[in-house]
């Protein structure tokens, strides 16, 4: 890809990351989102679902890229593809917080509209229990919660800026973190469905995919660099 | 980039329901024989009568919930758990339509003088079918408020006549129709049961209608029970066999996750699922973005099935 063509390239894949956020305003706006049965039900799985998918799709750019030399311009989206992933899985935390938990929103924006500006958080302080008794008790909360916590890490570090001053290695450490969130992201989603149910079988063999790739590829490159080693030792040992 | 999708069906896309009603009833009657009639019926621009076969004749009852609005139909008949035909909640709506409720049977087996096998529509026309409005709250802590047609479930117990030592009911759903989708690990055919005493308890209804309708396929039509005080997957949906027990019998989900439901599985606040507290429930009966959620009763708000289970730990008994 000519480098000129990339901030088209760019502009494109922002509007398709951001298109299912406009379906789902769509759907606000036009009524039919009350219109389900539930509505706050719909929205979890939904941002949910684009929080995972992003994240699988941010894991496929490597694999996709090594297919052949002339895909490598494709690293330069991976990194806006994982912070969609993270913008994603934060609407889905948000939607927890205050659509799932039984925050009272309606009485939220009332308060503020007579001046209490406290009453988001009065209102919050409401619910807090709840949530920290879901934090506390239900596994599936934890894993989700841990893995918003490394994607907010991996977002936060993000920048060129960072790279910079943790420097290459570090900063490769700290990002191969994505692959504990999207292990920990799909066992979010295993322990949260019932017994029997397979919903997250897709996702999950398309995560395995991804993953056993990079091992092979690891495997692969530590026997080549193993028959390398064993070869310069002989060379050694025939020079003396 | 874009990765296929399922899409939900805006509102305005799905058929309405008088339509799919009409189209329903036609082919019913198609299939049983009235070829013309149905043909007839078919036609657009059906008269209001041809379908008024669907509307259920009801009488009123004092069984009523004043304090909270009634749930939409729509929303009642597009969201329901029947996994038998899908495990997203809206499949059931489309994948039920091709379970045949007619002819219709249902097997009176076990400890009774007489096992027998009854018609739907001599089941139908036993009672005056009455029109209840209950809560109904799903263990997946969201409730609806539901207006169920039928005749409490204790006069078709007394029609089979137990056996002494029939100590539980068993309800055996069907596994009929052509197309279920199976998923893995979950036995069919679904299997539920009362204590006794529950089952002749005067709210639980043996239930052929909603709405002041015949149920609609993804409720469980033709025959369901709806018991009122438990978790919704209590109340067995097209049921093929009712079977007098000795012993408690075994029951689907529990059978998939004893630690998750529990034989009893009474709407407790106390009592948490592992994933979920139960001590609140999403109200699914507003058009609103915003969820009503309330403090969930105990007994769904039922304290006349309180003295059922006096001297049991409900903790234990769950």
């Amino acid at each position: 890809m000519p480098s000129k063509a990339i901030p088209y390239f760019k502009a494109a894949v922002h509007i398709l990351c951001l298109l299912p956020a406009a379906y789902l305003w769509d759907l606000y706006r036009s009524h039919k989102l009350v219109a389900f049965a539930d509505p706050v039900n719909y929205i979890t799985h939904f941002t949910g679902d684009w929080a995972l998918w992003l994240l699988l799709v941010t894991l496929a750019v490597t694999p996709v890229r090594r297919l052949h030399p002339s895909l490598n311009w494709l690293i330069r989206f991976r990194r806006m593809l994982g912070l969609y992933a993270f913008f994603y899985a934060t609407l889905h935390l948000l939607t927890y917080v205050f659509l799932f938990s039984g925050y009272d929103v309606p009485a939220a924006i009332a308060g503020v509209r007579k001046w209490h500006l406290m009453e988001p958080l009065v209102q919050l302080n409401a619910v807090l229990p709840s949530m920290l008794d879901d934090a506390e008790k239900r596994r599936f909360i934890q894993v989700g919660l841990a893995a918003w916590l490394l994607l907010l890490t991996l977002a936060v570090t993000s920048t060129q800026a960072s790279i910079r001053s943790l420097g290459g290695w570090v900063w490769q450490g700290i990002h191969r973190l994505i692959y504990v969130a999207a292990i920990l992201a799909v066992i979010h989603y295993w322990w949260l469905v019932k017994a029997g149910v397979r919903t997250p079988l897709k996702d999950t063999l398309v995560l395995a995919v991804l993953l056993l790739w990079r091992l092979g590829l690891w495997a692969t490159k530590r026997t080549k660099a193993k028959a390398r080693e064993r070869r310069l030792w002989s060379e050694d040992q025939a020079i003396r | 980039m874009l990765i296929r999708k399922r899409i939900e069906i805006p509102s305005s896309e799905i058929t309405p329901k008088e339509t799919y009603r009409t189209f329903q009833m036609s082919r019913r009657r198609l299939l049983a024989g009235l070829g013309a009639v149905g043909a007839a019926a078919a036609t657009v621009g059906l008269p209001e009568a041809a379908w008024g076969l669907d509307k259920l004749k009801t009488v009123p009852s004092n069984y009523n919930v004043t304090d909270r609005d009634v749930t939409p139909e729509s929303k009642a008949q597009s969201y329901n758990n029947f996994y038998e035909f899908g495990e997203e909640k809206d499949d059931p709506l489309h994948n039920a339509q091709k379970m045949q409720i007619r002819p219709w049977t249902v097997k009176i087996e076990g400890l009774v003088k007489k096992p027998q096998t009854l018609n739907i529509d001599d089941i139908l026309a036993y009672r005056p079918i009455e029109n209840r409005v209950y809560r109904f709250r799903c263990v997946e802590a969201w409730s609806m408020v539901i207006p169920w047609d039928g005749y409490p479930l204790s006069e078709l117990i007394k029609f089979a006549d137990p056996l002494p030592g029939a100590k539980y009911v068993q309800f055996i759903s069907t596994t009929s129709g052509r197309g279920m989708i199976l998923p893995s690990g979950i036995e069919f055919p679904y299997s539920e049961g009362l204590r006794m005493d529950e089952a002749m308890h005067p709210l639980t209804l043996l239930t052929f209608g909603s709405y002041g309708e015949v149920l609609a396929n993804q409720q469980g039509s033709p025959i369901r029970v709806i018991v009122p005080w438990k978790y919704g997957f209590k109340s067995a949906k097209s049921i093929v066999k009712i079977k007098f027990v000795e012993k408690e019998p075994h029951t689907t989900w529990n059978d998939m996750a004893p630690n998750e439901y529990g034989f009893y599985s009474n709407v407790n606040p106390q009592v948490d699922h592992p994933r979920w507290s139960q001590a609140h429930e999403r109200l699914l009966n507003s058009n609103s973005i915003f969820p009503k959620t309330v403090p969930t009763l105990m007994f769904n708000g039922y304290d006349e099935v309180a003295s059922l289970y006096s001297g049991m730990d409900l903790r234990k008994n769950f």
